[in-house]
């Protein structure tokens, strides 16, 4: 076969609908991953209007532009716009876009679930971009902090707008997530061993961990907090046994990590695009993914940091202010790698480098005020007020914004396959590095002279005057930077003068492939032997095309590409995708429907959505069977390998264990809320505790153990070919005993609103209801799928899925049961 | 004389920090200008050594050998990138620690209490023992170490008057308790600083120090 040849059938077999339409069914990561990043960067710039009008608000004195109910709500968006709206979902898109590229392989693990995440960050993006159209935007500040956002002090649907749509967005942030981890470890061309993964993987690896472990005390607090809102149950209210810590806590628990999510990926720009500016490789690439995971870790034991004056007793506040300190341990390795790297090589100061430089500037400043506010006395001064907006931005714009528009600019000719044609970008550089310093310096300096943050007006009389003009002028600096990039950006587009394949001489395989890329990245996949494959052999891209690689025969119109073994890289087995589908955008929109119907209290749909949802799911998964066993198949190389449906360790299986740890976080938080709510919150014991039962227990004990029986048995009966339909019913009407149990206990939980202990209660046995009914849901499947033939020895994997979630259930099953019942048989 | 050089020097206003006028905003002041100039040396260092990059002489083409990453590798990330912030940190925490201890509500026989208690836009203080109240103006004697007990009747506020000490939230359901001290009588500003809704920027109360004889008046009888 020649070159084009197979050019053209890939082509035909992984190329989306053409035209719209195309977007509302493709699958695709490349494509996924461009409207990821294109929707980002609308809302980047929606947040950066907000910005410009919080500026012209602040550059005077006695302003008259905004009345306090409407800066309030331009804030509170400009701060939740950039954090959810834009610096998650770019890196989302980027890692997206990027990975399967860097990776050597043609998609990611669920091209469906990519797509799917797209279109629930669209639709719960644009439900806060219409409350703020509407006028009725959250304007509690993007921490929300109750009371003040309680059902009391904010009795309006603004709050609702946050609780819900973010909590919708961050379905998508959780999916790629997910999806993310099971690519990297499982979805890499053969032979690429783990400490040969191209650095960004490795940052992005770490970055979808610590959003699977980061967000779920997030969504908890969202849905307590609307819980609160919307029925009443008291869990931030001191007079009722609640405790509006409980709410700081948690969004704390999110909220530092949430920095270091951001900032990670711009570190991996960093470091894949520095060594090349250089001309060199990164030095130290092991203690680089030392520290990523070191401040993975870290950032999550310093989340008091952000609660210094709430009256913690001062031995936390000890512990807490000096591992605040320590991250910059893991950073400080980081940037003099980065450094190193830069004396190893000889850097050249194209635009990617000016932002790395900038980001250097900046970061490193951002990174020493960090320091200081990490010191407990000087927080307690400078702690909300204009002092750390000016660090959070030397932070977040530093250690963000300038690393991704380094990364724009490298990676543009990738995208498009054309060469800059205007040399605008430089001009731009170098008002926005102006523009930024003008603006935050002087933030820093207002708030040392008492200026809090969240002021829409101030005097004359407070001597800022001057300070916050210089701020507004330079912000507008800024703006005009950020216009002109956006300008260069579609010059470049438009302008058809194409670019040399490989513009910056670099190693890793984005850049092994035609330009703009193909549907299907890479004609055949390569075998990996070093951390730059391009760099060893330059003719790679050539050799790929001709198929000299895996997977070189395209098959049946099918889109395959390769699993490999997690640390080895060695080919396992052969995965075959979905194709384009309308599927995903129809599921999002059912659960923007669930979401929609619980902000606008229409509850009678809620039942609706959620069938809607689950016959949905159904038929996503149905659709990944085969009715016939798939014979193992030779994917070149001469090397023969099974299809990934009959491993034990299947794609599903993967995806499920790491949504699993997500759960399992989300579990753990509340039962972290129950323990500092029982401990610290004032208005405890509550009047009288749940009276135990000793049937319930009973029943709901020995449904748990025959519900797992049952899984293993029919995964053993399946697995010796038999049809497992004994067990599975027995499985399934064990998990209705404990639906059952769970039902019962939630009836007889005493008045829920009346004390934050029945009503987290309540949530506890909610929790282990929903989990026995999506278990039985599983166990329903599973008997369609035998009796419809989609199961053998060699077909298994759905087994070993459902197996996991039974298991699940069991555990937290038996953590509930033995935290509504327990205390009252042990006093 | 020391208010005309911080005024022309940026730092004054009634709501500075840098300002300070009691031993607590003092202390933390002092700190500030510590960390400002440790900060300052550290940025400039960091980057002398970006700019040295880009100005060494590029005689011989740069070596890859394994002998000399492993140098850099000691010299950039154990000896610059761990070693050093390890150093200028514990540094840090020791000097921030003792700070921390002085800014503590101790038992001194000097000491006198005073409840106060936020709702939007007003502070009430209660003086236990004086059997007075005071709306948004807190009466203290200066040169003598007050513990504000700070809590709210709605939302979070925050018990602020930047040129006497940091501030301390008032959280529903909970009393926090913290030192403040005036050097000398007159009138200083707090705010509330925990973003509370509309009408927050305008949220502000004073404190007024009085004199020994200022002081003994108010306890007594003295009409506010
Ligand atoms: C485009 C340039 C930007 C400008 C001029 C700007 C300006 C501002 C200003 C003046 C405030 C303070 C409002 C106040 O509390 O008084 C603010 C708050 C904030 N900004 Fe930005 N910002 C920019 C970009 C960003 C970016 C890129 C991010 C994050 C990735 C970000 C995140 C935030 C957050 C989280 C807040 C706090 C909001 C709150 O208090 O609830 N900003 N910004
Ligand atoms: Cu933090």
């Amino acid at each position: 076969m020649r070159a084009l040849e197979r050019h053209r059938k890939l082509t035909a077999i992984w190329s989306s609908e053409p035209g719209f339409r195309g977007w509302f069914s493709t699958v695709n990561h490349t494509d996924v991953g461009k409207l990821f990043l294109v929707t980002a960067f609308v809302f980047f710039l929606i947040g950066g209007i907000l910005a410009m009008l919080i500026r012209a608000q602040l550059a005077t004195p006695h302003s008259a532009f905004a009345g306090p109910e409407i800066y309030n709500q331009i804030f509170t968006m400009h701060g939740t716009i950039m954090m959810f709206l834009f610096a998650i979902p770019t890196f989302e898109g980027l890692a997206i876009y990027l990975l399967p590229k860097l990776l050597g392989t043609r998609d990611l693990a669920y091209p469906r679930l990519t797509s799917y995440g797209y279109w629930c960050y669209l639709f719960g993006g644009s439900m806060l971009l219409v409350s703020m159209v509407l006028g009725i935007a959250p304007n509690g500040g993007w921490f929300m902090y109750p009371p003040l956002t309680g059902p009391i002090y904010s009795p309006g649907i603004n709050t609702d707008f946050w609780l819900i749509g973010i909590t919708f967005v961050e379905i998508s942030a959780m999916a790629a997530a997910v999806e993310l981890c099971v690519s990297i470890l499982k979805y890499r061309a053969p032979g690429m061993s783990l400490d040969k993964m191209p650095i960004f993987a490795w940052y992005a690896l770490v970055t979808a961990l610590m959003i699977l472990t980061g967000f779920p005390p997030l969504i908890l607090g969202s849905i307590l907090l609307e819980l609160e809102r919307a029925f009443g149950l008291p869990f931030f209210q001191a007079d009722l046994g609640g405790d509006s810590l409980l709410w700081q806590h948690l969004f704390w628990l999110f909220g530092h990590p949430e920095v270091y999510i951001i900032f990670l990926p711009a570190a991996g720009v960093i470091s894949t695009v520095l060594p090349v500016m250089c001309r060199t490789t990164l030095l130290g690439y092991g203690w680089v993914v030392a520290a990523a995971v070191a401040l993975a870790f870290l950032s999550f034991a310093l989340w008091v940091h952000h609660m210094f004056t709430t009256g913690i007793p001062h031995m936390s506040l000890a512990l807490f202010s000096a591992a605040s300190t320590l991250v910059a341990v893991p950073t400080g390795v980081q940037i003099f790698a980065w450094i190193g790297t830069l004396w190893k090589g000889r850097p050249e100061l194209h635009l990617p480098m000016l932002h790395i430089l900038g980001f250097f500037v900046t970061f490193v400043i951002g990174g020493l005020t960090g320091v200081m506010v990490a010191v407990v006395p000087f927080d307690w001064q400078v702690h909300d007020t204009a002092f750390v907006t000016a660090h959070l931005h030397y932070v977040l714009f530093g250690g963000f914004v300038f690393p991704i528009l380094a990364g724009i600019y490298y990676w543009l000719p990738q995208v498009t396959g054309r060469k800059r044609f205007f040399r605008l970008g430089e001009i731009a550089f170098a008002l926005i590095f102006i523009g930024f310093h003008l603006t935050f310096l002087a933030m820093h300096w207002v708030g040392l002279l008492g200026q809090r943050r969240r002021i829409d007006t101030y005097l004359p009389e407070d001597g800022w005057t001057t300070v916050n003009l210089v701020s507004s002028v330079g912000s507008f600096i800024m703006a005009m930077g950020i216009a002109i990039v956006i300008l260069d950006v579609v010059v470049h587009v438009l302008t058809a003068t194409r670019g040399p394949r490989n513009p910056w001489g670099a190693g890793t395989l984005e850049w092994a492939m035609i330009i703009p890329p193909p549907a299907y990245n890479f004609a055949s996949l390569p075998h990996v032997a070093s951390r730059d494959p391009l760099a060893d052999d330059p003719d790679l891209p050539l050799r790929l095309a001709r198929g000299e690689g895996y997977l070189g025969e395209p098959r049946e119109g099918r889109r395959e590409t390769l699993m490999v073994d997690v640390s080895s890289g060695a080919p396992e087995a052969l995965v075959v995708y979905p194709a384009n589908t309308r599927l995903p955008v129809a599921m999002a929109a059912m659960t923007g429907l669930f979401f929609l119907s619980l902000l606008l209290k229409f509850y009678w749909a809620v039942p609706i959505a959620l069938a809607g949802v689950a016959a949905l799911a159904w038929r996503w998964v149905w659709q990944l069977g085969r009715s016939v066993d798939e014979a193992p198949a030779p994917v070149g190389h001469g090397i023969t390998l099974p299809s990934a449906l009959g491993a034990d360790r299947s794609p599903g299986w993967w995806g499920t264990s790491f949504l699993l740890v997500a759960n399992g976080t989300f579990f753990g938080s509340l039962l972290f809320g129950f323990a500092f709510l029982w401990t610290v919150a004032p208005g405890w014991p509550p009047p009288a505790l749940f009276e135990a039962s000793l049937g319930e227990i009973a029943v709901g004990v020995a449904a748990l153990a025959v519900t797992v029986a049952a899984v293993e048995s029919a995964v053993r009966t399946n697995r010796a070919g038999g049809r497992p339909l004994a067990a599975l019913l027995a499985g399934l009407i064990a998990v209705f005993c404990v639906v059952a149990v769970c039902a019962v206990m939630m009836a007889r939980i005493p008045a829920p609103t009346e004390h934050a202990y029945y009503a987290t209660l309540l949530v506890l046995t909610g929790y282990a209801l929903f989990h026995a009914l999506l278990t039985g849901l599983m166990f329903a499947f599973l008997i369609a799928r035998v009796r419809a033939g989609f199961t053998s020895p060699s077909r298994r994997a759905e087994f070993t899925i459902v197996s996991l979630w039974t298991k699940y259930l069991v555990l937290t099953g038996a953590l509930v049961l033995a935290a509504c019942q327990l205390p009252d048989l042990f006093t | 004389m020391m208010a005309t050089l911080l005024a022309l020097s940026g730092c004054g206003g009634p709501l500075s920090m840098l300002d300070p006028a009691g031993p607590a905003a003092r202390d933390i002041a002092t700190l500030w200008w510590v960390m400002l100039v440790g900060a300052l040396l550290i940025f400039v260092f960091v980057l002398a050594l970006v700019v040295a990059a880009f100005r060494r002489p590029r005689t011989a083409a740069p070596t890859h050998s394994p002998r000399d990453e492993a140098a850099r590798e000691r010299l950039f990330v154990v000896t610059l990138g761990i070693a050093f912030p390890v150093v200028v940190l514990l540094a840090l925490l020791a000097y921030g620690l003792v700070i921390g201890e002085r800014l503590l509500p101790r038992d001194e026989p000097s000491v006198v209490r005073v409840d106060a208690q936020a709702r939007r836009s007003t502070w009430d203080f209660t003086y236990p023992g004086l059997g007075r109240t005071s709306r948004n103006v807190l009466h203290i004697p200066a040169g003598r170490p007050v513990d504000v007990a700070i809590t709210t009747a709605d939302v979070i506020h925050s018990f602020w008057v930047p040129r006497l000490a940091g501030k301390l939230d008032a959280i529903p359901g909970h009393i926090n308790v913290l030192r403040i001290e005036a050097d000398r009588p007159g009138t200083y500003s707090g705010l509330s600083a925990e973003f509370s809704g509309p009408g927050y920027s305008h949220f502000k109360f004073e404190v007024v120090a009085h004199d020994p004889a200022g002081w003994a008046d108010f306890s007594e009888d003295g009409t506010e």
